[in-house]
């Protein structure tokens, strides 16, 4: 069971997520540069959080061109397990990975807090080891994080189950009270209809030790290698 | 050599926080008559040729692959010879 991190010109998260992995989770893995192709022998790969190119045009614009987002593409196709965390969804948005597009935080501001988040589904790869309903308490950092997509897109999203996460209160009342960025329907993440691709905004790996102040995110990586354990093939 | 001036815009139906900040800025500096204020980008380029219908072509190309995102944004552009 390999990971792999994706490294782009102006990832910051990368360092974090290889950590979680590393020395967290215990499981191997390694980085992918940008011009890398290769993602040969990889179970699950991971698009960190940062400023990919900077967030120059838009953000994950220019990453989404880049050649590791074409095997990414393909290893994606085949069932490859991809997650994007905060600019790595952004990519995935972009690259047409998954759907829809963010737009600036409706009080644009650079948001950098912990909010709490509600699991709306745990019958994927990604979250079967949270209950159903599940409140995590997890951090956010971003400028765009304010999800969109047209009423047919999101009428798709609800009917396949595809929307994971969504912004909360403690107590687990969605409404735009406790929307930190205006993204619609309170979205903070979402999966492909195949269930092989996450993008969520808030940052798992840095909520994955009790001395970060949260471990609500861990859940997520050690789902996913429960979910590798059972797939003999690979 | 011609000068193309891309405009990116965002759709008419997405909501532009941007634009509203700052209409609320200019009438709390006394422009009261404002209907609406809405923000985009310019984008410039040159090409080194002087085919007016190919650099339409072009930059119509350009423009759906990575300028503008169509989920949200318009662009229009216009072509001068320099």
């Amino acid at each position: 069971m390999k990971f792999g991190v994706v490294v782009f010109p102006g990832s910051n998260c990368d360092q974090d997520c290889f950590y979680v992995i590393k020395d967290v989770l215990k499981k191997p893995v390694r980085y992918i540069w940008h011009k890398d192709t290769d993602v040969d022998g990889l179970d699950c790969v991971i698009l960190p959080g940062g400023f990919s190119y900077g967030d120059y045009l838009r953000t994950g614009a220019i990453a989404r061109f880049s050649k590791v987002v074409e095997s990414i593409t393909n290893f994606a196709r085949k069932g490859g397990t991809v997650i994007g965390i905060c600019n790595g969804f952004q990519i995935l948005l972009e690259a047409g990975l998954l759907p829809g597009v963010m737009l600036r935080n409706k009080n644009l501001h650079f948001i950098c807090r912990y909010v709490y988040i509600k699991t709306e589904n745990n019958q994927t790869r990604f979250t079967k080891l949270y209950n159903r309903g599940q409140i995590l308490k997890i951090p956010i950092a971003h400028n765009e994080g304010n999800y969109y997509i047209d009423a047919a897109g999101l009428k798709e999203l609800k009917n396949n189950n595809q929307i994971i996460f969504r912004y909360c209160s403690a107590r687990g009342e969605v409404s735009e009270q406790f929307n930190p960025n205006g993204a619609l329907d309170n979205i903070a993440g979402i999966m492909n209809k195949k269930g092989n691709v996450l993008g969520m905004m808030p940052h798992p790996e840095r909520s994955s030790e009790r001395e970060l102040g949260s471990q609500d995110g861990y859940p997520v990586f050690k789902s996913i290698v429960k979910w590798l354990k059972t797939q003999r093939t690979r | 050599m011609l000068r193309v001036e891309i405009y990116i815009t965002l759709k008419r139906t997405v909501s532009d926080p941007q634009g509203l900040t700052i209409k609320h800025a200019l009438e709390s500096l006394g422009y009261k008559d404002l209907a609406d204020v809405r923000i985009g980008k310019l984008v410039i380029i040159k090409l080194n040729f002087k085919d007016k219908e190919r650099a339409g072509r072009k930059i119509n190309e350009m423009c759906k692959k990575l300028l503008a995102n169509p989920i949200i944004e318009d662009y229009s552009f216009n072509i001068k010879e320099l």
